[in-house]
């Protein structure tokens, strides 16, 4: 087969040396975890045994990015590395649509089936009084009463930008292949520019469901499923963002090349599933 | 070790007679049906058992064949077809249509089983770590309610070297009584964790699912005595909450229902009466044994990182307010106790543990017009 | 596909290695980016996690030897059973058929190691970690977790800090699935050899295809589920807590839309290794290649549909109980034309019974009992009688033991001449074949009595009616126990250590590119790719 970008002494498939990383990454994870089970039961020290491992974990990615960034670079990936990125980075946007879907699908069951159960006669037995609508407070009365978050304006003008966003994707991403670089990082920028602001009005909107519309993650089933979508949705925003940071860091760097830029590519199409995810939250969270 | 706790034990296995309504010694299939349900399952599952064990056999006796008669040893030389279309439709129409034929049978099972409408009497049974409570709601005897515990005292339970009865884990206290030939139904939540409900002879298993109510019902044949137990893992003592039906004639029924009631009203506490600390002390003891040692233990040390000790626990100790609260609605894994008790009753065991052990609160007395009023 | 003939030309199964890239000692192992040293540390991963789960086992079975409580309370024997089947499950089972991959999948496509070999090491090295967190878990107030392995709510929420350890655990040895799975699909995807379509593919990478995509659909749901667990037990929210509007049965249905596919991602890969065995030591092409391929595929999908089949006893509305039973029902029609297919393959062959096909054999006899006990439990009202007593216990472990685990075996033998370089003892390999049998059916089968019977799983003490069948379980249980002890020191060992070196191809019968390799396989391998023809 011909490769475009091949160098001479490209290998068949490059396969990588030993490397220290992969196990230095996995002590970090445990650390990170010993960390959070600790921390989330209260022992003082679990905070700070997270963050040492955290900081092990993006240690050891910078490493092992910069490894695999070093060998692109010197021209070992060939094209059919480039397919194996691709192919890889799809399956795992299709497992992270697999794992919004479990939350997607308790905010589904939760709001069609268990809420009527809920209320329906049998159930009055235990539950008198409780009426079925949705951004109720719980049948128990144990939560606190909470105003819901609807469309506007926030998330409007938030799916919006993020629309954009995406728009401005594309337009660095034609830049790139047409090999306009400066045009690909100034475009890029826009897209993260408008990714911080969307995440600036995600937080602003939180402070104002804390603060004003008393709806918090302790509101019944509406505060879980409403910050845990949006929250794990934000968290993916936040991931997008930096790996387009690390993007438009190598394109100022000088890297890629009009046919050779999967990194680009895998941040983007990673961009555009958390755009859809948006859309989806945006019809399914705020407006139904 | 091993061998000294077997004799210690005290019940070898041959010593063991047959539990009626319960399980029998080394009883081989389910037990004896004594609803139509259980019958209808008892059926399907002989027919599902012939089925497969003719597509076992006929299955096996080919490859048994194949590996008896076509083996290099006897000098047998491979042939070389290796594919057939008609052969692999025809082996996956004919196991499709057998299934179907499997499942026609159950369906009308479920469709009945399912159809809890026309009881003659409603008990509602609340699963709760780890006894069970029963409210007669509809139908004759209407009003009796009472927990059920393991009869067995705990202390038998966990000391292997104590000597017990054969039925020691399916006997309780208070037994559900239904009349013969009558349709009850159940209708089952719980208080904590999910449990289930389970009498094998009835066919009925029913998961009380806390916060929701789920139904099912059995229209048992036979007077007698039928056991259960809880079926679903709700934490340390799930295999300590028996559930036990008596089936009794409907003259025994009706006998039944006005000895309870008046049982009922002869123990029915006036929550305005003012007790003695004495009193509340000694009432308090049976309320403890009978809903808290199981986590708190006897001896008040409760079990480190998972039941905290009321020996010293500093809420016992502390302004009684405090106790109330919890006691009355729980908190993690403590169960809401204003439910399910009493005012007395509560009020008997807050006392009882503010003056046992080592305990000495300052404020050691609770009485049952204080837990009236925090119920408010 | 066993038409695959391979090119000599190319082949390039050379023998010399890069100096550079083939470290020694410990850095061998700890920085591997071989599939073949990844390969054997998963492999060895899994041994432990199986002896250990497996010691669990055993004193799970001491404890129900007689009635009463001799060796425990009740709150550790529910650790125990919950870490059993968690180790087991996740630790055993999984990482072994991940291991074969590592090791199969590029030799049989003709590819020279995994398409991410840093990755592929990064997977491995996530398990450790999460096994030391399950341990650790024992040793924190309160213990491990006590839920099941199934961990349902609101009893997890009771739980202490072993709970959260358990959780993070399942969160990083799930990380790892997808990432092997990934590595595993793109391998199969992109670097097959020229000339070997995916219909000429060897069917254990095709079980594994098909495997690796149940594992991408179904471990980030798991993720999820217990994440919903975590912030229900420490901020608050109400996902399973009806006071606040959720559903504990929620969990449930989370929970086995993952774990359904997941007891099919734990006996796939073993179809595909039997179809391999059966095969060569038939001396006879399996038959009906293409049909194999359809069904493991409709196994696949079917599994997606039958979730709450563990969940008759909820209460669900009738619909969803009879949609259930009929679903699951369907999935012996594809399971079935595996079967067939087998038995057709050894009609008329011309076979011998060297151990690895004693062990397909025995794979294929029982867990077509336990195929059936499944079946049976399908049907709703029988279910519902049966659910949560140890009926269901035997039949999980009619699939799980004598179905992954037995192919496991098999595989081993089958391909560890290729590993190690030496053949097995054959009379050893006999002896722990037998004796796993029967110690296997001595242990499991009275369970489905006592299940019958009505005694319910997850019991520390149980009515003393039942107390013949538990003692026969808990004695053959120890004796399959220590039959596993004889593998490792009778068999696995000493083929290590030695024996009677390996030919390329030590089965006059297999197919494959594996077999044009030299035993051990050296350390590269496809550098350049074979063309299959
Ligand atoms: C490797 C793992 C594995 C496999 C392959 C299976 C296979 C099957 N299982 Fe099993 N199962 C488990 C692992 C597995 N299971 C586990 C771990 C649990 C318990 C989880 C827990 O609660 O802890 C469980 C529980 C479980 C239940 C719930 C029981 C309960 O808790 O109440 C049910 C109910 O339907 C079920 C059904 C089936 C069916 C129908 C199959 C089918 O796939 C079987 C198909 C095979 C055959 C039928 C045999 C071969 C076919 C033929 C020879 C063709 C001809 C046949 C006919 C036409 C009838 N399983
Ligand atoms: C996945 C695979 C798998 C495997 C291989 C096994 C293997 C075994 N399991 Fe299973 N088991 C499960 C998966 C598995 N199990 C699951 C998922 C559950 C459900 C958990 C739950 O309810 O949550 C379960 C539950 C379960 C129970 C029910 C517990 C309960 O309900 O309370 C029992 C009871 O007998 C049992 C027994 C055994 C035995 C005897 C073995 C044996 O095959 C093990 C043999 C191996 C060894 C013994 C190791 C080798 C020996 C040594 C290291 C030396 C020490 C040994 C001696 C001293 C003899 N298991
Ligand atoms: Cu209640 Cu088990
Ligand atoms: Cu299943």
């Amino acid at each position: 087969m011909e490769m475009s970008t091949q160098h001479t002494e490209a290998p068949y498939y490059f396969v990588p040396g030993p490397s220290r990383w992969p196990l230095l990454a996995g002590m970090s994870m445990l650390v990170v975890m010993i960390g959070a089970s600790a921390w989330v039961n209260g022992a003082s020290w679990g905070s700070y045994v997270n963050l040492i491992g955290l900081i092990g974990v993006l240690y050891v990615l910078y490493h092992w990015f910069g490894d695999a960034i070093k060998e692109s670079e010197s021209g070992l990936y060939n094209k059919r590395i480039d397919v194996s990125f691709r192919w890889s980075m799809s399956w795992f946007i299709f497992s992270e649509v697999m794992f919004f879907g479990a939350f997607f699908g308790a905010l589904f069951y939760a709001r069609s089936i268990t809420m009527p159960w809920l209320a329906d006669l049998d159930h009055k037995i235990l539950w008198p009084d409780f009426a079925a609508h949705w951004g109720n407070i719980g049948p128990a009365g144990t939560v606190e009463s909470f105003a819901t978050m609807g469309p506007f304006w926030i998330p409007t003008i938030n799916t919006a930008l993020l629309l954009t966003s995406g728009i401005t994707l594309t337009i660095s991403h034609h830049a790139i292949r047409a090999n306009h670089r400066s045009q690909a990082a100034i475009w890029l920028f826009a897209t993260i520019l408008l990714g911080a602001i969307f995440m600036g009005f995600q937080a602003y909107e939180y402070i104002h469901a804390y603060s004003e519309l008393n709806l918090k993650l302790t509101s019944g089933i509406y505060g879980s499923t409403f910050f845990l979508l949006t929250g794990f949705h934000g968290f993916h925003v936040t991931m997008g963002a930096i790996m387009l940071s690390v993007v438009l860091y190598r394109i100022l760097k000088g890297h890629f090349t009009p046919d050779h830029h999967f990194a680009f590519e895998g941040a983007a199409w990673y961009w555009h599933f958390v755009d859809v995810v948006w859309l989806g939250l945006y019809v399914v969270v705020y407006w139904l | 070790m091993f061998g000294a706790s077997l004799l210690a034990a005290g019940m070898p296995s041959w010593a063991v007679t047959d539990s009626p309504g319960g399980p029998a010694v080394r009883q081989l299939n389910f037990q004896q049906p004594v609803t139509k349900i259980a019958e209808e399952i008892y059926s399907l599952h002989t027919m599902m058992l012939i089925i497969c064990l003719v597509i076992f056999i006929a299955v096996f006796a080919v490859m048994f064949y194949s590996i008896l008669k076509h083996r290099k040893s006897l000098g047998h030389k491979s042939a070389t077809f290796h594919e057939s279309t008609a052969v692999e439709i025809a082996w996956t129409v004919v196991p499709f249509l057998i299934v179907i034929g499997m499942a026609l049978p159950a369906t009308k099972t479920v469709v009945a089983m399912k159809d809890t409408s026309n009881a003659d009497i409603t008990i509602k049974a609340t699963g709760m770590q780890w006894k069970w409570g029963y409210d007669y709601l509809n139908g004759e005897g209407q009003g009796i309610n009472f927990l059920s515990n393991l009869a067995t005292p705990r202390e038998q339970i966990v000391d292997s070297s104590v000597a017990k009865n054969e039925n020691y884990l399916i006997e309780v206290d208070n037994p559900v009584v239904v009349p013969v030939n009558k349709k009850i139904r159940m209708v089952l939540t719980a208080n904590d964790v999910i449990h289930a409900w389970m009498i094998p002879a009835f066919g009925v298993k029913q998961d009380a699912i806390p916060g929701f109510v789920r139904d099912t019902w059995f229209r048992a044949e036979k007077i007698g005595t039928y056991r259960g137990q809880c079926a679903e893992l709700c934490g340390k003592d799930h295999a300590f909450m028996p559930i036990v039906v008596n089936v009794v004639s409907e003259e025994d029924y009706k006998k039944w229902v006005d000895d309870k009631k008046k049982e009922m009203a002869a123990n029915a506490d006036d929550p305005t009466k003012t007790w003695t600390l004495d009193e509340l002390i000694q009432r308090g003891e049976k309320v403890y044994s009978a809903n808290c040692v199981a986590c708190h233990q006897a001896n008040g040390k409760g079990v480190p990182g998972s039941f905290p000790a009321l020996d010293g626990g500093p809420l016992v100790l502390g302004p009684k307010a405090g106790q109330i609260d919890i006691v009355m609605h729980g908190k993690n894994a403590m169960p809401a106790w204003g439910p399910v008790l009493s005012p007395t009753e509560i009020a008997a065991v807050i006392t009882y543990t503010r003056n046992s052990w080592s305990n000495k609160a300052a404020e050691n007395i609770v009485q049952p017009a204080e837990i009236v009023a925090a119920r408010k | 596909m066993s038409t695959t003939a391979v090119d000599h030309t190319h082949n390039a199964a050379h023998g010399h290695d890069h100096a550079h890239d083939h470290p020694h000692g410990w850095r061998r192992w700890v920085y591997a980016t071989n599939h073949k040293d990844i390969g054997t540390l998963y492999l060895w991963f899994s041994f432990v996690m199986l002896l250990s789960g497996g010691t669990l086992a055993m004193l799970i079975r001491a404890e129900l030897f007689h009635p009463g409580l001799q060796l425990m309370q009740p709150e550790f024997f529910n650790q125990l059973t919950t870490m059993h089947g968690i180790m087991m499950v996740f630790g055993a089972i999984m990482p072994a058929f991940v291991g074969f991959a590592n090791w199969m999948v590029p030799l049989q496509i003709g590819a020279s190691d995994m398409a991410f070999a840093r990755m592929n090491n990064f997977s491995f090295w996530l398990l450790p970690p999460a096994a030391i967190l399950l341990v650790l878990s024992f040793f924190v107030p309160g213990g491990a977790t006590a839920a099941g392995w199934t961990l349902y709510a609101p009893l997890t929420v009771q739980m202490g800090p072993g709970m959260d350890m358990a959780i993070f655990a399942l969160h990083i040895m799930g990380a790892s699935s997808i990432m092997g799975s990934i590595n595993i699909i793109v391998t199969i995807l992109n670097m097959r050899a020229p000339g070997m379509t995916l219909m000429k593919m060897p069917m254990f990478c095709w079980t594994w295809l098909i495997t690796a995509y149940l594992l991408l659909a179904v471990m980030p749901v798991l993720a999820g589920a217990i994440t919903m667990t975590l912030t229900d037990r420490h901020f608050g929210t109400s996902f399973f807590n009806a006071a606040g509007g959720g559903d504990p049965v929620m969990y449930q249905h989370i929970f086995w839309f993952f774990g359904h596919p997941e007891v099919y991602i734990m006996i796939l890969p073993a179809f595909g290794i039997v179809s391999h065995i059966i095969p060569a030591f038939a001396r006879k092409q399996l038959f009906g290649y293409a049909s194999m391929v359809y069904a493991t595929a409709s196994i696949a999908i079917l599994s997606f549909m039958v979730w709450a089949h563990h969940m008759f006893t909820t209460g669900m509305p009738v619909t969803a109980q009879l949609f259930f039973m009929y679903a699951t029902m369907l999935i012996a029609v594809p399971t079935g034309v595996k079967i067939f297919n087998w038995v057709a393959t050894m009609w008329r062959g011309s076979m011998t019974f060297e151990t690895p096909m004693l062990f397909a054999i025995g794979f294929i006899f029982v867990f077509t009992m336990g195929g059936f006990t499944g079946l049976i439990l399908a049907v709703t009202p029988i279910d519902i009688q049966l659910q949560d007593t140890y009926y269901v216990v035997a039949h999980f472990h009619y699939v799980l033991v004598a179905g992954s685990l037995f192919a496991l075996f098999a595989g081993f033998y089958y391909w560890g001449p290729k590993w190690t370089g030496h053949m097995y003892n054959e009379l050893r390999g006999k002896i722990h074949f037998w004796g796993s049998l029967i110690t296997f059916n001595i242990t499991f089968f009275p369970m489905h009595f006592l299940g019958l019977a009505g005694m319910p799983r997850r019991y520390a003490d149980y009515p003393a009616q039942f107390t013949d069948f538990n003692m026969i379980a808990s004695i053959g249980g120890i004796g399959f126990g220590l039959m596993q002890v004889y593998f490792l020191f009778a068999v696995v060992l000493p083929t290590i250590r030695g024996g009677a070196p390996a030919a390329d191809k030590p089965w006059d019968g297999a197919e494959g590119l594996e077999w044009t390799v030299p035993s051990p396989a050296p350390f590269h391998t496809f550098e350049t790719p074979p063309t299959v023809k």
